[in-house]
């Protein structure tokens, strides 16, 4: 599904993502841990091909095709979508009118979808604006269900959600990466932040890798990295060798 | 002297079509009633709503010798240079809407103001909405196709009686070379409504304006919200005022406006001079090419029971909204589009769904230019 190789990403003329190497099989999920600061939202941002994230060298290979420097609605026709962790609160547009202009979706498919995340009453808020945290990821699930993409990175799904509504999105997130057919027949992929891990609660990872000062410094399984890192802090990650 | 018209539909297709732009109805579908004015004739008034008149202004000065009342009251005379070039007009030309009292006509009636072959049209309208009534009015003014130069004077004195609810909307189609210079300025009394709505969105030379109400009872409102685009060449110093003269008054002044080129001063101005008065500004600009956005919201208030705030923001489309649109699969164009016509869509509460179904039209026709 996704193949990256030596990637080096630079902002604003810095290199910040060192030499990435990323391998995501079709089916199949990946976790990325690490601190604060260590890069895992530029990283998603550049595979997405956000503009201010430079790709000085390497390549990402999507579906078999180069997408290193391809626009970033290009991409998300290929089947990659983001459920963004601070999405942008855009007065004037209509949540149900963005759904409509992107999907071309009956407003009655529409609405069952957004009942289905009881997001029914905002179809015709402006997007994002007012939102509470918990409401705002179940717009970005909606959005990502009418989308259905191929590949999903979800940056920090459980940031700002009380239980709930974790919930919720933890099964609509499994059911998006079609966690409920069987491994064999499953074809949609996904890379997902997380710090705490409550969303492993929900869906189970093939692997994990863990990210520090813009370097892959760990893979392996995610439940075990998870562990690790609660009991020894991200240090216990530095012994690792960079692969 | 061309052939008469006594109807828009005489007129040619490229300029009814023009018309069509201004909001206003060449068939009079969904209209109670329609005036028509080109250049300093008055070709068309008629009106099929009961409890409404439409007058043209010397016949409504003919009429009514209580008409004088109203005439050059809300508007001072001699306001400005423009005001006395209108007043000192040998015979007044324009239209008088009168709504008696507790009629209600929810459909509005149109008055188009058309520039023809005249250096300079002048218009005098007073529209009077009497206690308990409600009239929507839209104006929709626009010159000739064929006119390269020329210029309008507007004088419009509205009077929104006692519980009276007053909508008036005005779309402006002029071309690049006309000066416009509107001039009015609306009375409302206790628990009166007044609403003011102004969409500019094609080219024009030069348009001044400062609208002003006056809220003189107890739980008046006004609202006044515009909406423009100022092409290169386009120079446009809006503004609208309230005047919160009575207590429980409230008002709010909205504005967008986008320069592709052009210049707008967003102008704005609040007095809050009496116990329990609320008034707010929201003035967005929006750059999409080099031009002149200037926003001067101003507030005053004169005692310790008025509340009044602002806000301003005047800058270019935030990439990362364009990406975020973009991440869903909208090309970056059709994402500028989308945030720009979000930027323009101004709900206006308690407008008739056919008026705000104009102002959306209006926009959508203009938004292909961006």
């Amino acid at each position: 599904m996704l193949d990256i190789s030596d990637l080096h990403v630079s902002v604003d003329g810095t290199e910040v993502l060192h030499d990435i190497n990323l391998h995501i099989g079709q089916g199949e999920t990946h976790v990325l841990m690490g601190p604060n600061g260590s890069g895992k939202s530029t990283l998603l941002k550049a595979i997405m091909g956000f503009g201010s994230y430079t790709i000085t060298s390497g390549s990402i290979i999507f579906k078999g095709e180069d997408i290193t420097h391809m626009p970033i609605h290009e991409r998300a026709h290929l089947g990659m979508g983001m459920m963004f962790q601070h999405p942008p609160a855009i007065s004037g547009l209509k949540l149900g009118k963005l759904l409509t202009a992107t999907s071309h979706m009956d407003e009655g498919v529409i609405e069952a979808l957004a009942q289905s995340v009881n997001m029914e009453q905002f179809l015709a808020r402006d997007i994002n604006v007012g939102f509470s945290g918990g409401e705002m990821k179940r717009s970005e699930v909606l959005q990502l269900k009418v989308q259905q993409p191929d590949y999903l990175m979800l940056d920090e799904p459980e940031s700002g959600v009380d239980l709930e509504n974790m919930n919720l999105m933890g099964k609509e997130i499994a059911a998006l990466l079609e966690k409920d057919i069987h491994i064999i027949n499953r074809r949609r992929s996904g890379l997902i932040i997380t710090h705490t891990g409550y969303i492993l609660d929900y869906l189970e990872a093939d692997q994990g890798h863990v990210m520090i000062s813009g370097r892959i410094r760990c893979h392996g399984n995610a439940r075990e990295i998870l562990r690790v890192v609660k009991e020894k802090g991200y240090g216990e990650c530095l012994r690792c060798k960079p692969r | 002297m061309q052939t008469e018209i006594t109807d828009m539909e005489h007129l040619s297709q490229e300029d009814q079509e023009r018309l069509a732009q201004t909001g206003l109805e060449v068939g009079m579908q969904n209209r109670c009633g329609s005036f028509f004015q080109i250049d300093q004739d008055v070709v068309q008034t008629t009106c099929g709503a009961e409890g409404i008149e439409m007058l043209p202004i010397k016949i409504a000065l003919e009429k009514y010798d209580w008409m004088r009342d109203y005439y050059w009251n809300a508007v001072p005379a001699d306001a400005d240079k423009y005001t006395k070039y209108v007043a000192k007009q040998e015979t007044p030309q324009g239209l008088v809407v009168i709504a008696h009292p507790g009629v209600k006509v929810a459909m509005p009636l149109q008055a188009c103001l058309f520039l023809r072959e005249e250096a300079v049209q002048h218009v005098h309208n007073i529209f009077i909405a009497r206690e308990d009534s409600e009239i929507h009015i839209i104006s929709g003014c626009a010159s000739s196709w064929q006119k390269e130069r020329g210029a309008h004077i507007g004088v419009t004195e509205i009077y929104v009686g006692k519980g009276a609810r007053v909508t008036s909307t005005m779309i402006h189609n002029w071309g690049e070379g006309i000066s416009v210079f509107p001039r009015s300025a609306t009375i409302v009394e206790e628990e009166g409504t007044f609403l003011s709505n102004y969409v500019c969105m094609q080219p024009v030379n030069r348009v001044v304006m400062y609208p002003t109400a006056r809220l003189v009872g107890k739980n008046a409102v006004a609202r006044f919200s515009s909406i423009v685009v100022a092409t290169p060449g386009s120079f446009l110093d809006l503004g609208s005022r309230t005047i919160l003269a009575a207590e429980q008054t409230s008002t709010e002044l909205i504005s967008r406006a986008i320069t592709t080129g052009g210049t707008v001063i967003s102008r704005g101005h609040i007095l809050g001079e009496k116990e329990n008065t609320r008034g707010h500004i929201e003035c967005k600009g929006l750059i999409l090419k080099d031009g002149t956005i200037h926003a001067i919201p101003e507030i005053e208030g004169t005692l310790t029971g008025t509340e009044l705030s602002h806000e301003a923001a005047v800058g270019k489309i935030a990439r990362h909204e364009i990406e975020y649109l973009m991440a869903r699969g909208l090309s970056e164009d059709e994402a500028t589009a989308t945030i720009i016509r979000g930027f323009l869509d101004v709900k206006i509460s308690g407008l008739p769904e056919v008026l705000q179904r104009q102002i959306d039209d209006a926009i959508d026709k203009a938004e292909s230019g961006f």
